[in-house]
């Protein structure tokens, strides 16, 4: 048997998560359509004003991406959980962080990604300068994998309760409250023509936090579900 | 002597101590409650700039500081609970958290009436204001964890990661307000000296002292329903003279 390195595992899991995913693309898909539907929403309940919308573009877009990314959380353990697939992989004697952590990175790849991708053709409906798209979707891809992340804890605490969904929300929305308040201020800081490179900075500072520590918290908080 | 530190950490004997301590705490809470409210309302000046609006910070900010400490505790017992597994460690954590929400809710709620006469405004869109709806919303979460899983041992060690990770907003909450230069004033009370009226903070400390005596005398109290409640199938409790009528 070849050596198994800690890369070769996170590989391993992102494929088969991966694989996972495509054989049941309407979940992508959902919520994907989800977060469309969630932006579309606001200029039909606030009036078609454009200044109106260009402002408060940042703001819609970061949120329906928080609301949609709590949507597919559920899905992160449960499936696995109730086959049985969890407790194997928990016997594994390779390291559970890494496992937990290729689990995030495939689910952000899966339900975080393709927001990021369709965020600049929402932008545009909402009129935001191109120099703002800009921002927005680095501002994005730094700030939906803390929320894959950070969610996973919830996801992990909330394994196999009843209302388990409903509760996630309440547990992970609150966490995630900086990283909307710097995503959305960097775009709003092109808009008054101020640095953007804090509110980014500060972005990159909570992604490598949550990298460092999420995965063993998501780890302890599954063997505190599962035992 | 050698004394047996540990006595008190189990459930059958902190019992009967929680029930002894509690009038010592309840009272004096009482007490000075009564006292600080009357320096506060009736002793201590009016404000040059606020008028007699600003009173309501003798019940706002001793409200707002436990409501920030008592998560911090609260973190520490579940933290202390989860990794020496002591289930009275657990049964703190998980009898101070309504009245940490409540304290929380006290700042919002009384911030709020201050707001309207000095700003102009029932709410505004402050970092301090938001980070004490944050902690609201962090309290809520713990309870409602707790709250949903049936077995009470899965349901503390859960509760408890969650309080910890939700620790890291509390020291937010207090840089918040040197971040984000915002509406909200800064603390008046200062290490190096403070410009307040000798009244008022005779008011606002003997409010915060018996806010403190009540939290101990209110968490006390819960963890002994606790206890009772978890325990009830243990030879002891089935003894106790107020279960035995």
């Amino acid at each position: 048997m070849k050596n198994f390195s800690m890369f070769d595992l996170l590989v391993l899991v992102i494929r088969r998560d991966l694989v996972l995913a495509m054989r049941r693309r309407a979940d992508v898909l959902t919520t994907l359509i989800f977060f469309v539907m969630v932006v579309s929403l606001f200029p039909l309940g606030v009036g078609p004003e454009m200044a109106m919308l260009r402002k408060m573009a940042p703001g819609v877009l970061w949120v329906a991406a928080l609301l949609s990314s709590m949507l597919s959380l559920g899905r992160l353990f449960s499936a696995d959980y109730l086959d049985g697939t969890l407790e194997q992989m928990m016997l594994a004697p390779q390291s559970l962080s890494m496992l937990v952590l290729g689990k995030m990175t495939a689910h952000w790849m899966v339900s975080g990604l393709p927001l990021v991708l369709m965020a600049p053709v929402l932008g545009l409906q909402f009129d935001m300068s191109v120099q703002a798209l800009g921002v927005l979707i680095v501002g994005l891809l730094l700030g939906t994998p803390i929320l894959s992340m950070v969610g996973a804890i919830g996801a992990a605490l909330t394994l196999g309760l009843r209302g388990g969904g409903v509760l996630l929300s309440l547990l992970v929305l609150p966490l995630c409250i900086p990283v909307l308040i710097f995503g959305t201020g960097a775009v709003e800081a092109v808009s008054t023509g101020l640095s953007v490179t804090s509110h980014l900075s500060l972005l990159g500072a909570l992604l490598v936090l949550a990298l460092a520590f999420t995965p063993w918290v998501t780890a302890q908080a599954l063997r505190i579900s599962m035992e | 002597m050698a004394i047996n530190w540990f006595k008190y950490s189990a459930p059958t004997t902190f019992y009967g101590l929680a029930g002894k301590l509690i009038p010592w705490f309840a009272i004096p809470a009482a007490v000075l409650f009564a006292v600080g409210l009357y320096i506060g309302f009736a002793v201590a000046p009016m404000d040059a700039q606020q008028g007699e609006f600003y009173r309501i910070i003798f019940i706002h900010v001793p409200s707002s500081i436990l409501s920030m400490f008592l998560y911090l505790i609260m973190a520490g017992y579940a933290a202390m609970g989860l990794i020496f597994n002591t289930r009275l460690s657990s049964m703190m954590a998980t009898a101070m958290a309504p009245t940490g929400a409540l304290f929380a809710f006290i700042a919002l709620w009384t911030g709020a009436l201050w707001g309207k006469p000095m700003w102009g405004a029932w709410w505004v869109w402050d970092a301090r204001l938001t980070s004490e709806l944050i902690l609201l919303f962090l309290y809520l979460g713990f309870i409602a964890l707790h709250a949903s899983i049936d077995d009470p041992r899965r349901a503390d060690r859960a509760a408890a990661l969650l309080a910890i990770v939700g620790s890291v907003n509390v020291p937010i909450i207090y840089f918040s307000v040197k971040w984000w230069n915002t509406l909200h004033q800064g603390s008046t009370i200062k290490f190096t000296g403070t410009t307040m009226h000798v009244a008022m903070q005779q008011a606002m400390f003997t409010v915060l002292v018996a806010c403190w005596l009540y939290a101990i005398a209110i968490t006390l109290t819960r963890v002994r329903s606790i206890i009772l409640e978890r325990e009830r199938h243990t030879k002891w409790i089935t003894e106790l003279p107020e279960v035995k009528q």
